[in-house]
């Protein structure tokens, strides 16, 4: 039985890296711009595609391609917040709840012309190691490193230099900001872009290892959900640790029930936190 | 003048061939052209969603067979009538509620004389209500679960071996190679058809001693097979059997192989069969899966002839090489199951001799035949109206050639079987 939960346990960690780097956009969108984006789940999946299309049709190894996808997210962020988010920053949230539904619509609605629903698979394999009871397939250990390494930058860039800092001085007081010349339109549109960025390179890393649709994102945002509000909603770092927290949860379960029982499980989960500590296990805004 | 003599001869040959004019037959019209009844066929595709490929090929296979029906002048009554058909068709989207609107608007709507079902068995359950509500005669293939054919139907018909009888032959097979296993896990798809594959084959495998260790239900849209396969590994199982449909059971295949899991039998559901499943390189070695047909079968007139049963229709080779012509690539069984339910609707209006659905439901009722793609005969009593109770399974695995390419090999029946089974997995 312990060699069991430790081998589900690891297997779940390394998931948690990917499903946590997935969470902290949506929860770095949150907590700058108090704007909760349902269009999380689509440009994951179309990260996924990009890895997929360099892969399958110009043969690029998909960990090299990964930045370019990233930097495809950025821009596409960017674009959503200045054609959908910017005018309603300031309205009611039901106003950018619906705002960004619409944009998720729009991609589900293109891709699924475009690509189809059929399921897809990036046929790329590092092979696997073996340390005594667990056996862990490369993609996912490079994941897990590649979820690290994106972190680490993030709070680098967040902390560390004048752009970051300005970012954090709009989530902090965007009036104040403001008054101090920074230009909180060009902040937030460059975070909502980091936000979509963390998606699409989440996509990505999980098409390396999962099968996936245009409609595969859907699952991992309700999953982001889960983790923001164990994480604390509007802090990257809990989101973070809420992924690895959710990956171990995913891990452990069904070493005492049947599998099926999981989201059952984490979604009683994320209603109890919601009664107890709406603002998330791991506090509010950083 | 004319002499009396001539006058009289030619009297007499005038008188004869008045004689003849009035005992010759009337003159006859024209031919009239043979009328042409064009009946219409409705069916769902995937087009989109999970069930794609196998959909597709079942279409594919379906097209085939009307083409050819069609160019060879279609079906010809005893009435003179000539049957040709024509098809209407929408995308299902893999969904069972676009299937039951779908199918009632071919039912009603688009007025189709006749139904082919959707591909897998939810579907078909799904569109099946639909058939006998409407009254049309529906051919259901790409569907094995044995359920909706206890529902009372009577004008829902079978092509596909029942899932009760799906994976039972892989059980005899384990037992075949290695009396020394006994530890078996079952690891399937929470679908109807799944569902109802691995609880006939459980209560088999119980019946020949096997020690059941894991038996457990995965979601459809399952990507993450990492749970089960510790649980399998926990519960030291020797043989996997289970799986779903395509999309997961390749990717359970994949994870099985990338996490090195040390099982000597692992038998999965409608994946194996399927060409794209080489796609997965050595991952794909050495797995096995149940078949409803495979292009090596042999079945011929002279099979037929040794069996006692009627043939019908062409050649496998005929069709193999008819598919790939049209389609570039190998069929796979659910290509010929589209093929086979068109030649089962041709042999039921050719024996009906008519097109009214009651006289091809009868027709139906009494089929006894052997094709291209095996044994078909249906249930007629009213607990199972429809089932398939003639066709039977083999059973194919993935090996490597001299090559060094991954081949499907035949390994069970023994008197089907291309070769010896990989055993244990590689």
């Amino acid at each position: 039985m312990l060699d069991f939960i430790v081998a589900s346990l690891a297997d779940g960690l390394l998931l948690g890296f990917v499903y946590g780097i997935a969470a902290m956009g949506l929860s770095l969108i949150w907590g700058v711009m108090d704007v909760i984006n349902l269009s999380h789940g689509p440009i994951m999946a179309l990260g996924m595609f990009g890895i997929y299309f360099a892969f399958t049709h110009l043969g690029l190894n998909p960990y090299v391609t990964l930045p370019l996808v990233a930097g495809g997210g950025l821009l596409l962020g960017v674009l959503i917040y200045t054609v959908a988010v910017h005018r309603i920053i300031n309205a009611p949230h039901l106003s950018s709840l619906l705002a960004t539904f619409s944009v998720n619509m729009i991609i589900i609605g293109l891709g699924t012309a475009a690509f189809t629903t059929s399921p897809r698979n990036v046929d790329f394999s590092l092979g696997s190691v073996s340390l005594g009871p667990i056996t862990l397939p490369w993609t996912r250990v490079a994941a897990a490193l590649a979820a690290t390494l994106v972190t680490g930058l993030l709070y680098l860039f967040l902390y560390r230099t004048r752009t970051g800092k300005s970012i954090r001085a709009v989530t902090n007081n965007r009036a104040a900001a403001e008054l101090m010349g920074i230009p909180s339109s060009r902040v937030l549109a460059l975070a909502f872009g980091l936000g979509t960025m963390l998606a699409a390179i989440a996509g990505g890393l999980i098409a390396t290892f999962f099968p996936f649709t245009i409609l595969a994102g859907g699952t991992y945002q309700l999953r982001s959900f889960v983790i923001c509000v164990l994480g604390g909603l509007g802090n990257p770092l809990g989101a973070l640790i809420g992924g690895l927290l959710l990956g171990a949860l995913e891990g452990i379960i069904p070493a005492f029930m049947e599998t099926s029982w999981v989201p059952a499980l984490e979604f009683v989960l994320f209603v109890i936190i919601l009664l107890v500590k709406p603002s998330g296990l791991l506090g509010s805004k950083t | 003048m004319i002499s009396k003599k001539w006058a009289l001869t030619l009297g007499l040959l005038m008188a004869a061939a008045l004689v003849v004019a009035a005992c010759a037959p009337a003159p006859t019209p024209p031919p009239a052209e043979s009328a042409v009844k064009t009946l219409v066929i409705g069916f769902t595709a995937s087009q989109t969603g999970k069930y794609n490929v196998s959909s597709t090929r079942q279409v594919n296979g379906l097209s085939q067979w009307m083409k050819e029906v069609n160019a060879a002048g279609g079906i010809k009554l005893g009435d003179g009538t000539v049957v040709k058909f024509d098809s209407v068709s929408y995308d299902d989207e893999s969904s069972k509620d676009r299937v039951q609107e779908l199918y009632t608007r071919l039912a009603t709507e688009d007025s189709a004389d006749l139904l082919i079902s959707p591909y897998s068995s939810g579907l078909t359950a799904a569109s099946a209500v639909i058939a006998e509500q409407n009254g049309k005669l529906m051919i259901t293939t790409g569907a094995a679960s044995d359920a909706a054919y206890k529902q009372g139907y009577t004008l829902v018909f079978q092509a596909y071996t029942p899932a009760s009888r799906y994976l039972t032959g892989a059980v005899d097979l384990l037992a075949h190679l290695d009396t020394s296993v006994k530890k078996v896990a079952f690891v399937y798809e929470s679908t109807v058809f799944a569902t109802s594959v691995v609880e006939a084959a459980k209560v088999y495998a119980e019946e020949q001693g096997y020690d059941i260790v894991l038996f457990e239900g995965y979601d459809a849209e399952t990507t993450d097979f990492g749970p089960f396969i510790n649980k399998i590994l926990e519960s030291d199982a020797e043989a996997i059997l289970g799986g779903g449909h395509f999309q997961d059971g390749s990717t359970f295949a994949r994870q099985i192989h990338e996490k090195d899991v040390a099982v000597k039998f692992f038998t999965l559901l409608v994946a194996p069969p399927e060409p794209d499943f080489a796609e997965l390189g050595d991952a794909a070695l050495g797995v096995i899966g149940p078949s409803q047909w495979e292009p090596l079968a042999a079945f011929t007139p002279e099979s037929a002839k040794e069996a006692g049963l009627e043939w019908f229709g062409p050649l496998g080779d005929d069709f193999v090489k008819g598919y790939v012509a049209a389609y570039d690539e190998e069929p796979s069984y659910h290509s010929i199951g589209g093929y086979a339910a068109g030649l089962i609707l041709q042999k039921a209006i050719i024996d009906a001799d008519a097109t009214d659905p009651e006289a091809i439901k009868a027709a139906m009722d009494k089929m006894d035949v052997l094709t291209c793609y095996g044994h078909v005969k249906f249930e007629t009593g009213a607990e199972a109206h429809g089932l398939q109770i003639g066709h039977d399974m083999v059973y194919v695995q993935w090996q490597k050639d001299d090559a060094g390419n991954l081949v499907k090999q035949v390994v069970w029946p023994l008197e089907g079987a291309t070769a010896d089974a990989l055993y244990p997995l590689p």
